[in-house]
């Protein structure tokens, strides 16, 4: 058996300069092809735990980290962040500080360049993310003339042409109208589709995340405090509430009924609400009178 | 209070950004601007505030034209939070930065430090020593920061920027909760955000920009409850919204759907 994407032990982590841990005491496991959806409120953790997995800090930015770091196999905190280059890619919520270069083309082979690969390699590299995302035909554009959800495209197909076996998304949408949010979420539904890739998100659309998370994770104050499927998650309303987690709205639907006296399970996704509801109320009863 | 009046606006050498936009806020009214980027909702804000003069048509605030006042007459009455805070911070410490707006209007230092005190409260950074560096603050913190700066004014009308960024899901509704209360004073407030949920719940009446023009207006149940207009124009419509169509019900809110599943089902 292979070594896990992510293996996290007992992980401290704070900047230099800070006097709290900004991560405490995590411990994670993210299995090959896994998509995990980190949530949790501003200040928690979420992008300095991302920050940690790709081996920025300690090795880029100052801080110190404390536990078991295994990314790849690969114990990042002894043998340097350089060890997981291309193997990591991560991608962050501004698109307009990530794309650099004057046309797309020359953006997705920026990175495979610097890995030092053969020409024929970058050029098929290239098309493949291209291709993956749905870029084709933009190979000539200015970058500067895309619209936001086009540029967070192109910031994740240069990315992806290092071909990553972990891609990670720090709230690739928040800067995003619904066009470019549908964009970038449909590109990473198609990922998921179409690679092994192990993908983690952080992201607080969470009506997409129950669609497409294998786990949800919720994190307060460096800690994970809720982990599992989204309908485990989902179930404990309370306490998401709690740790400022929005649930999705079909989910609160069952909440109002479960605090007006209904027992009723709570769904996470359209369909199964819908079904929920049918099956406790006629629908044909609802829709005809 | 706000009135717009064929108004028209164009950058050099850029498109009409604003066309031919009439319109007015009244006291009291809780008003969502949504569109997609490029639409021309931040511009028409900058109009509003005076930051920007129309080129046709016109914009009064109260009685003051804004092409004829200075901005910071405006600013008595318009308060405008940014989309990026950067562009807003610029004093050495938060209480400075908060206090501001209050030195420049005559306030006297114990009112002052009273406003500045509250409105840091509010936005959740009462906890922070008053001489902390705005950069320290991280990107949300900065923006809570310039809500502060604006709220500690009380303008008559509150615009705010995509507020949203930067903010998680329960500081969202405290925002509104605080806008809230700034309606029931009979003060106004225009919010510019893609969070149909936060919308659906708070605000009272929906205007809908597209390549300049405002091409829908109207109260938020009737404009979020149109899925198939929201779909044409390339809007998510919220869930709780699609599943009582669904379930053949009127709703836009969980809350609502599920009285409206009750009533229906008692």
């Amino acid at each position: 058996m292979g070594a896990l994407p992510v293996e996290l032990e007992n992980v401290y982590a704070k900047y230099a300069g800070s006097e709290d841990w900004i991560i405490e005491d995590v411990t994670l496991k993210v299995d090959r092809g896994e998509m995990v959806v980190i949530m949790g409120p501003s200040g928690c953790g979420k992008s300095t735990l991302i920050n940690v997995i790709g081996g920025l800090i300690p090795h880029i930015v100052a801080g110190v980290v404390k536990g078991k770091v295994k990314v790849e196999g690969i114990d990042i905190l002894k043998e340097g962040y350089r060890a997981i280059v291309g193997k990591v890619g991560i991608v962050y919520q501004n698109p307009e500080i990530q794309v650099i270069t004057r046309s797309v083309s020359e953006e997705l082979a920026m990175a495979p360049e610097n890995l030092g690969l053969p020409r024929d390699e970058i050029i098929e590299r290239v098309n493949w993310a291209l291709e993956i995302l749905g870029l084709r035909g933009y190979e000539k554009r200015d970058p500067q003339t895309l619209s936001g959800g086009e540029k967070q495209l192109v910031a994740i197909a240069s990315v992806l042409t290092m071909q990553p076996r972990i891609l990670m998304l720090d709230e690739p949408t928040s800067m995003l109208d619904h066009e470019g949010t549908k964009m970038v979420l449909n590109a990473i539904n198609n990922l998921r589709e179409n690679t092994e890739m192990t993908v983690i998100v952080v992201e607080h659309r969470v009506e997409w995340a129950v669609e497409v998370a294998d786990k949800i994770i919720v994190m307060d104050q460096g800690r994970i405090v809720l982990e599992g499927s989204p309908a485990e998650v989902f179930s404990r309303g309370e306490e998401v509430k709690k740790f400022g987690v929005r649930p999705p709205s079909v989910s609160e639907v069952a909440y109002e009924l479960r605090a007006r006296g209904l027992d009723i399970p709570v769904p996470v996704r359209l369909s199964e609400a819908y079904k929920v509801l049918s099956e406790v109320f006629s629908v044909d009863r609802i829709k005809e009178r | 209070m706000i009135e717009l009046k064929n108004v028209s606006f164009t950058y050099p050498n850029g498109p009409r950004a604003v066309d031919n936009v009439s319109l007015s806020i009244d006291r009291g009214e809780f008003v969502a601007l949504i569109g997609h980027s490029g639409a021309g909702k931040t511009t028409l804000a900058k109009l509003i505030v005076g930051l920007l003069k129309p080129e046709a048509g016109w914009v009064k605030v109260g009685d003051l034209d804004t092409k004829t006042t200075p901005v910071s007459k405006i600013a008595e009455h318009v308060g405008y939070v940014f989309q990026n805070p950067d562009l807003m911070i610029f004093s050495a410490t938060i209480y400075n930065e908060v206090a501001f707006a209050l030195r420049n209007r005559g306030y006297r230092e114990n009112e002052i430090k009273k406003r500045v005190v509250q409105a840091l409260k509010e936005v959740d950074l009462g906890h922070k020593p008053l001489d902390t560096p705005p950069y320290m603050l991280s990107f949300g913190e900065k923006h809570r920061l310039a809500i502060a700066s604006v709220l500690a004014t009380e303008p008559d009308l509150l615009i705010l920027d995509e507020p949203t960024t930067g903010l998680d899901y329960a500081r969202c509704l405290k925002l509104m909760e605080i806008c809230e209360r700034l309606v029931k004073k009979g003060k106004s407030v225009l919010i510019i955000t893609h969070d149909f949920g936060l919308i659906a719940e708070y605000a009272d009446r929906v205007l809908v920009m597209k390549k300049g023009r405002i091409i829908r207006d109207g109260a938020t149940k009737e404009v979020l409850g149109d899925i198939e207009f929201l779909e044409k124009e390339g809007f998510m419509p919220l869930q709780s919204t699609l599943l009582a169509r669904k379930l053949g019900l009127k709703a836009l809110t969980p809350r609502e759907l599920a009285s409206a599943i009750l009533e229906r089902n008692p």
